[in-house]
């Protein structure tokens, strides 16, 4: 993309798990639980290990885009701001993370594990303790939320007929 | 010139903010309002200012809200300043509303449809007589109830117009404009402006402004027959493709509002009768901002559509140079500031034709 300032260091063009749909889905629970959330999932795992930050934490816009009609020709309805952030462990992983808003240790998180959950040795654990339970959270909260609409569904019946 | 009297106003600007600076902090008996507080209950003016400052982000919208001390205008602008000092990473994905999930979604034109009709929380059908129950501090309201939700997908109603045949199509674009839309952030406005880039401005434009301009299409001053095909509101994923990654990957969440407004239209040379959109999408649960702005589009597509173009509303120029506020906050409040060397010269001119006047009127 043009928009784009500078492309970011630790390209995975090499790496197996580009597009992998495991990571777009653990980045994606990552990016909508808070730091908080996320600290309290590594509470009690063995401590991360030391990482260097080839990105600190940053934070910038995304322009969010819709469609004229709701399925014609995009345009810009406005910005958003985002956090990224990009890490390496002494292994060599490299990991990335980019997150709504502007929580700088939520994305320093989020870039830890996703270099983490990268090796296929300390998967397992990682989604067990940390992905799995915050995807359970959000999905709770969603159908919370569902529950709350389907309540508001308007249940027509007819009215007998006056005669 | 005109600057030499404004350099001894330093001392009486430091005074007035320091007054504004208590002002704004009001009673200091009474607590203290926290951003977080105005985050949460004062959610829909977070939304309005994230949607005329052009950036989703409830944190600094309630801070601005508080700085400005409720003032959105001024919030919007505060959001608008903040928003030019980060860099611009990339842009998102367009949206997909259509995978919206729904928290209200209403429709005018069925009432069977796909999906129901589910009403949210609104305050439709409250009866608009003030709560003082809300004046006292009480305990927290009781969870609302819940219902099992069905699977059951909620289609366009456009779509299924569509399905008929009786709804314009949107145009889908060419490759450039589908990759890189028109962006009044970086390319001034220019005119005739293509519907992505009206869209752009009236998605930032004042509630208010599009509000009285939708209003008139409706009293006459303009062609519309509009219906509320539909308003959805919920959450909306955001993705995008970062450049080091190269796939997508999502970021989080934003709540949306959109409407379509359904319009007759006779029918060209080249189209058939068939009804045509008004679209509106803001950011938050903002409904009559999306709606306003429905109006306001489909009347800017009079031109487009080979109808008269006569009214305000109408006219792409009027509606798109004045409906942003922080510029015409700019423009109209500028004449706030020293205009001591122009009104020196109007008077030395008016002192003149006065004097002919009266000369002349005494001969």
């Amino acid at each position: 993309m043009s928009e784009a300032t500078g492309t970011g260091p630790g390209g995975d063009g090499q790496q197996g798990l580009a597009g992998d749909p495991a990571r777009r889905r653990w980045m994606g629970v990552l990016a909508r639980a808070s730091a908080a959330e996320i600290a309290a999932r590594l509470d009690g795992l063995p401590p991360l290990p030391a990482h260097r930050r080839l990105r600190a934490p940053e934070t910038g816009l995304v322009m969010l885009r819709g469609r004229q009609g709701g399925d014609g020709q995009p345009f810009n309805l406005g910005e958003m701001t985002v956090t990224r952030c990009s890490v390496t462990l002494p292994d060599g992983a490299t990991g990335h993370a980019y997150v709504a808003g502007r929580d700088r240790r939520q994305a320093e998180l989020a870039a830890v594990l996703d270099a983490l959950l990268q090796d296929p040795a300390r998967r397992p654990a990682l989604l067990a303790a940390v992905i799995e339970p915050l995807a359970e959270a959000q999905a709770a909260r969603a159908a919370r939320q569902a529950a709350r609409a389907a309540a508001t569904r308007v249940q027509f019946f007819t009215m007998a007929t006056m005669r | 010139m005109a600057y030499v009297a404004v350099k001894g106003g330093e001392r009486a600007i430091e005074a007035a903010h320091a007054w504004l600076a208590e002002a704004r902090r009001g009673e200091p008996a009474v607590p203290e309002l926290g951003v977080d507080q105005v985050e949460e209950q004062l959610g829909l003016a977070v939304d309005r200012v994230m949607a005329e400052g052009a950036c989703y982000d409830r944190g600094l919208a309630a801070l601005a809200i508080k700085q400005a001390r409720g003032d959105l205008i001024e919030a919007a602008f505060l959001l608008r300043a903040y928003r030019t000092t980060l860099p611009r990473f990339v842009a998102g994905a367009p949206l997909d509303t259509g995978a919206m999930r729904i928290r209200r979604r209403i429709s005018a034109t069925y009432k069977d449809l796909p999906g129901g009709q589910v009403l949210g929380p609104t305050f439709d059908y409250t009866h608009r007589l003030l709560d003082f129950a809300l004046a006292a501090e009480g305990e927290a309201p009781p969870p609302p109830p819940e219902a099992p939700a069905e699977a059951e997908r909620m289609p366009r109603v456009t779509g299924i117009l569509a399905q008929e045949g009786l709804m314009q199509p949107e145009a889908r674009g060419e490759a450039p404009a589908e990759a890189e839309p028109p962006d009044l952030t970086r390319e001034p406005l220019a005119f005739p402006a293509a519907r992505p880039l009206r869209l752009q401005s009236l998605a930032r434009g004042d509630e208010g402004f599009l509000l009285a301009l939708g209003y008139s299409t409706q009293r006459g001053y303009g062609n519309a027959h509009p219906f509320v095909g539909e308003i959805r509101m919920g959450e909306v994923a955001v993705e995008i493709t970062p450049p080091e990654l190269g796939f997508p990957i999502e970021i989080g969440e934003v709540t949306l509002t959109e409407c379509q407004m359904v319009n007759q239209f006779a029918g060209s040379k080249t189209e058939p009768p068939q009804f045509t959109r008004g679209y509106g999408l803001t950011f938050g649960h903002a409904e009559r901002k999306a709606m306003a702005m429905a109006l306001v589009d489909r009347a800017l597509r009079a031109r487009e559509l080979g109808e008269e173009a006569t009214a305000p509303a109408e006219s792409e120029e009027f509606v798109l140079y004045h409906c942003d506020n922080v510029e015409a906050t700019g423009f109209v409040e500028h004449l706030k500031l020293p205009h001591y060397v122009d009104f020196q010269s109007e008077l030395e001119k008016i002192r003149q034709l006065r004097a002919t006047a009266l000369r002349e009127a005494a001969e």
